[in-house]
C-alpha cells in the first residue's frame, strides 16, 4: 500500500516536474536556446498573479486567464528585443543573456516585493482529495496540476503537428537559414516559441504560488528537475518531456519511502543511468 | 619578496614555491600595512557589519535599515573613551544569502576598509564565513542569531581551547529543546512525536542522533518518529506524511524554510493526516509566513527569542523592548519580527566594548573588552563569562503559538519554563 501510495504520489509530482520543463523543452527544440532565467519566470508569474489577485481579488485560478497573456507578450518582446539579437553560431552569449536576466529579476522583485514568503490562498482546493479506498486519497491540487500538465503538452503538439505556426517551429528548428530563404522571418518565429514557453510559464507560476510558499529566490532552485526531465525524455519530444517528469517523480518518490535523504538522490541517480543506456533521452526527436 | 624574484628570474624555483612564497606574502601584506598606521589616538572606530540584505534570507535583514539609522544616530555624536569621545562608523555589506559572498566581503571589510570590529548576524551561513575570517586575521569579531551549536561546532570550535577574537552571544540547541517539550506539556496530547529535518547545517544538528532531539525527548517520555534528512525545497512529503500516520504521530516538529513547510502543510491536509500541535523552528518565525498560510496558519506554534513583551531594554537607548518594535511598525509599515531586537543588541555590545576598550590601536585589547562584557540589553544579558562553551554566551528563549487577536494574528508567548522572567500572554490551544 505505501509503494502504491508513492507511485501515485510520484506520477502526480512528475506533473508538476512536466509544467516547469514543457516550456524549457520548447524552446530549446526550436532554437537551441537554454534558458537559465526559466524558474525566475515561473516566480515572476508567480507574483504577477499575486498582484492580480490583490487589485481584484479574483481566485488565483481566474486570474490566470490574465496572467497567461501578459506573460505571453512579454515573453515576445524579451525574445524580439533582448535575445534575438544574441542569437548566432555562439551558444554561450544567449546562455549568458538568461543567466543575467535571472539575476535582474530576483533583485527587482526583491525590491519590489521585499523578501516575504507568499503565497496564494485558493481556498478549500488547497488541502481537498478524492478518497480511492485502502486509505489512499489524491489531493484535488496535484491532480489538477497533472491534468493541467497533460493539457499542456497535447495542446502543444497540436500546435505543432497542426498549424502553420508548428510548421514554422519545425521548419526554423530543422534549419534557420532555409527557413529564412523561404520566407520565415526568424526573429518572429522565435518570438512567438518564446511566448507561447512564457504563457505555460504563467500557468507553472499559479499553480506553484497556490502549491507553496515563494519568495524572489526560489526560482533557480525549480530549474534543475526541469532539466532532468526535459533530457530524460530526449531533446525535442514534448511527450517525453511529460514521461521524464514522470519517471523522475516516481523515482524521487520511491527514494523518499526508503529514507528522505535519497528522494533527491533517487532521482539523479534514475537520470545518470538512462543518460549512460540511452544518452539522448528516452523518445529523441533531434540530435 | 626576494625569494619570489629569485624564483621567477632564475626559473630554478618550481612552480610550488613560487605559490607558496606568493600566498605567505599576502597572508603577511595586512599585518604590514597594520604597522604601517599612525599610532596617534583613534578618534573614529570603524565597525564591520555583514548582513544578508538580499537573497533567500533577507527577512533576516529586513530591519537593517531601521536599526542602523537609529545607531548611527547614537554612535555620531560619539561614545566615550577613556575620557575622549570617539566616533564609531559602520559600514555594511550584503552577503547576498550566500556564505562564499560572506567569506569574501569580510575580507573586504577587514583587508580593504580596515575595520577594527567585525560584527555579523543571521542563520550560519553568515555567521560562521565572517568569523572564520576574522579569527584568521586576528580582528575582533561578534555575532549572533545562529544556533551555538552550528556557529561553535560547525567551525571546528574545541571546547577546550576556544578561539582567538570571535565572540557569539545566542541560544543553542538544548534551550530550543526544552522550550519545546514545555510547550507540549498539555493534557490531552500523545507523546508521539514526528521529526522534520533538512539536510543543512540547522537540520542536521537538530536531527542529530547524539547532539540533537532524539535523545532528550526520549527522556522526557517522548516517541521520535524521524524519516530521515530531506533534501531542502523538496516537492514531495508524501513519504513522512506516512509514515507520521502509521505512528500515530499528534506533535510535528522540526526545521525547516517557509517553502517546504507549506508543500508539507497542504499535502497533510490533501492526505488526511491531523496532528495536534505543530512547532517549527526557523519557518514560522516570520509574520509575513504565518499570513500567507490564511487560516491553515492559525495555531502552529515557534521558538521565541525576542518580542516586544521581553522585559528588557536598550542599554544605548533606554528604550523598551516595545517601544523599538513598535518603532518599526511605524517607520516600515510591516509587522515587527524577531531579529530586529538581536540586531540592536549586536551594536549596544559594540558600544559597549568601545566605551570599556583600554587602548583601541590594539585589537588584542578590543578582544579584552569584548570577553570582559557583563551587558544588560534588549535581548537579555550578554556575559561571556557565562557561557556554555568558550566565546559563546546564551540568551533567554521561550515558546508561543500564533493565535488571533484583535484583528490580526499575534504570536502569543505560551510557556516560560525555561526563562521565568518573560511574561506568558496566553495558554497553548490545540488544533
Amino acid at each position: 500500500m505505501e509503494i502504491l501510495n508513492a507511485l501515485i504520489q510520484g506520477v502526480l509530482l512528475g506533473g508538476l516536474y512536466a509544467l516547469f520543463a514543457a516550456g524549457l523543452s520548447l524552446i530549446f527544440g526550436v532554437m537551441r536556446l537554454v534558458n537559465i532565467a526559466h524558474g525566475d519566470l515561473i516566480v515572476l508569474s508567480a507574483y504577477l498573479a499575486l498582484v492580480v489577485v490583490q487589485a481584484t481579488g479574483l481566485h488565483p485560478f481566474v486570474a490566470a486567464l490574465a496572467v497567461v497573456p501578459l506573460m505571453a507578450l512579454t515573453g515576445y518582446v524579451l525574445q524580439r528585443v533582448l535575445l534575438n539579437p544574441t542569437l548566432g553560431r555562439d551558444l554561450l552569449s544567449p546562455l549568458l543573456v538568461t543567466f543575467g536576466l535571472s539575476i535582474i529579476i530576483q533583485n527587482a522583485l526583491l525590491t519590489h516585493f521585499t523578501a516575504d514568503s507568499r503565497r496564494l490562498a485558493a481556498g478549500p482546493i488547497e488541502t481537498a482529495s478524492l478518497g480511492i479506498g485502502g486509505g489512499l486519497s489524491i489531493g484535488l491540487l496535484p491532480l489538477a496540476m497533472f491534468l493541467a500538465a497533460v493539457a499542456v503538452i497535447v495542446a502543444l503538439e497540436f500546435v505543432f503537428s497542426r498549424t502553420s505556426l508548428g510548421r514554422a517551429f519545425r521548419a526554423t528548428s530543422d534549419d534557420a537559414e532555409i527557413a529564412q530563404l523561404m520566407g520565415l522571418d526568424r526573429r518572429h518565429v522565435y518570438a512567438m516559441a518564446m511566448a507561447l514557453s512564457a504563457a505555460i510559464i504563467a500557468i507553472a507560476g499559479v499553480f506553484l504560488a497556490v502549491r507553496t510558499n515563494f519568495d524572489p529566490s526560489t526560482g533557480p532552485l525549480r530549474l534543475i528537475f526541469g532539466f532532468e526531465a526535459v533530457i530524460i525524455g530526449g531533446l525535442g519530444s514534448l511527450w517525453g518531456t511529460l514521461a521524464g517528469g514522470v519517471v523522475l517523480g516516481v523515482a524521487q518518490a520511491l527514494g523518499a519511502q526508503i529514507d528522505p535523504g535519497y528522494q533527491v538522490l533517487a532521482g539523479h541517480i534514475v537520470f545518470f543511468l538512462i543518460l549512460v543506456v540511452r544518452p539522448r533521452g528516452l523518445f529523441p526527436r533531434m540530435d | 619578496m626576494t625569494d619570489i624574484k629569485k624564483a621567477t628570474i632564475s626559473g630554478h624555483g618550481s612552480r610550488r614555491t613560487f605559490l607558496k612564497t606568493t600566498a605567505l606574502a599576502a597572508i603577511a601584506a595586512p599585518a604590514v600595512l597594520r604597522s604601517g598606521r599612525a599610532h596617534a589616538a583613534k578618534s573614529t572606530i570603524k565597525v564591520g557589519h555583514v548582513s544578508p540584505r538580499t537573497g533567500a534570507l533577507a527577512g533576516f535583514a529586513e530591519a537593517d535599515d531601521y536599526v542602523l539609522g537609529g545607531i548611527r544616530k547614537m554612535f555620531d555624536g560619539g561614545v566615550d573613551n577613556n575620557g575622549r569621545k570617539v566616533r564609531i562608523e559602520i559600514v555594511s555589506k550584503d552577503s547576498q544569502s550566500n556564505p562564499n559572498r560572506a567569506a569574501e566581503v569580510a575580507a573586504e571589510l577587514i583587508l580593504k576598509d580596515e575595520v577594527d570590529i567585525i560584527v555579523a548576524a543571521s542563520t550560519p551561513d553568515t555567521v560562521n564565513p565572517v568569523a572564520d575570517q576574522a579569527e584568521v586575521n586576528g580582528t575582533p569579531c561578534i555575532t549572533t542569531d545562529c544556533p551555538w551549536q552550528p556557529y561553535f561546532f560547525g567551525r571546528n570550535g574545541d571546547p577546550a581551547k576556544g578561539f582567538q577574537s570571535t565572540y557569539h552571544f545566542f541560544w543553542g540547541l538544548e534551550d530550543v529543546i526544552g522550550a519545546f517539550l514545555s510547550l507540549w506539556d498539555v493534557p490531552g496530547v500523545g507523546k508521539s512525536v514526528g521529526g522534520l529535518f533538512p539536510n543543512d547545517a540547522d537540520g542536521n544538528a537538530w536531527g542529530d542522533r547524539e547532539r540533537g532531539f532524539a535523545k532528550p525527548l526520549a527522556a522526557a517520555g517522548f516517541k521520535l518518529t524521524d524519516p530521515g534528512r530531506y533534501q531542502p525545497l523538496s516537492d514531495d512529503f508524501s513519504a513522512q506524511i506516512n509514515a507520521f500516520k502509521q505512528a500515530g504521530v499528534e506533535i510535528v516538529t522540526g526545521n525547516m524554510i517557509p517553502p517546504d513547510f507549506a508543500t508539507f502543510w497542504s499535502q497533510s491536509g490533501q492526505q488526511g493526516f491531523r496532528p495536534r500541535i505543530v512547532t517549527i523552528g526557523k519557518a514560522l518565525l516570520f509574520p509575513s509566513v504565518i499570513a500567507s498560510l490564511g487560516e491553515r496558519g492559525v495555531g502552529l506554534s515557534s521558538e521565541i527569542w525576542w518580542s516586544p513583551n521581553h522585559p528588557f531594554s536598550s542599554s544605548l537607548t533606554g528604550d523598551s523592548a516595545r517601544k523599538l518594535a513598535e518603532g518599526y511598525v511605524a517607520a516600515a509599515k510591516r509587522p515587527w519580527t524577531q531579529p530586529i531586537g538581536f540586531k540592536h543588541a549586536l551594536f549596544e555590545v559594540v558600544a559597549d566594548v568601545v566605551k570599556r576598550t583600554k587602548d583601541l590601536e590594539r585589537p588584542e585589547s578590543i578582544v579584552e573588552a569584548i570577553r570582559t562584557t557583563k551587558l544588560d540589553t534588549i535581548v537579555g544579558p550578554v556575559d561571556w563569562s557565562r557561557g556554555p562553551v568558550k566565546n559563546v554566551t546564551k540568551t533567554p528563549l521561550v515558546a508561543g503559538q500564533w493565535q488571533k487577536r484583535g484583528g490580526g494574528l499575534e504570536l502569543v508567548i505560551t510557556t516560560n519554563k525555561t526563562a521565568p522572567s518573560i511574561p506568558v500572554g496566553g495558554e497553548l490551544v490545540l488544533l
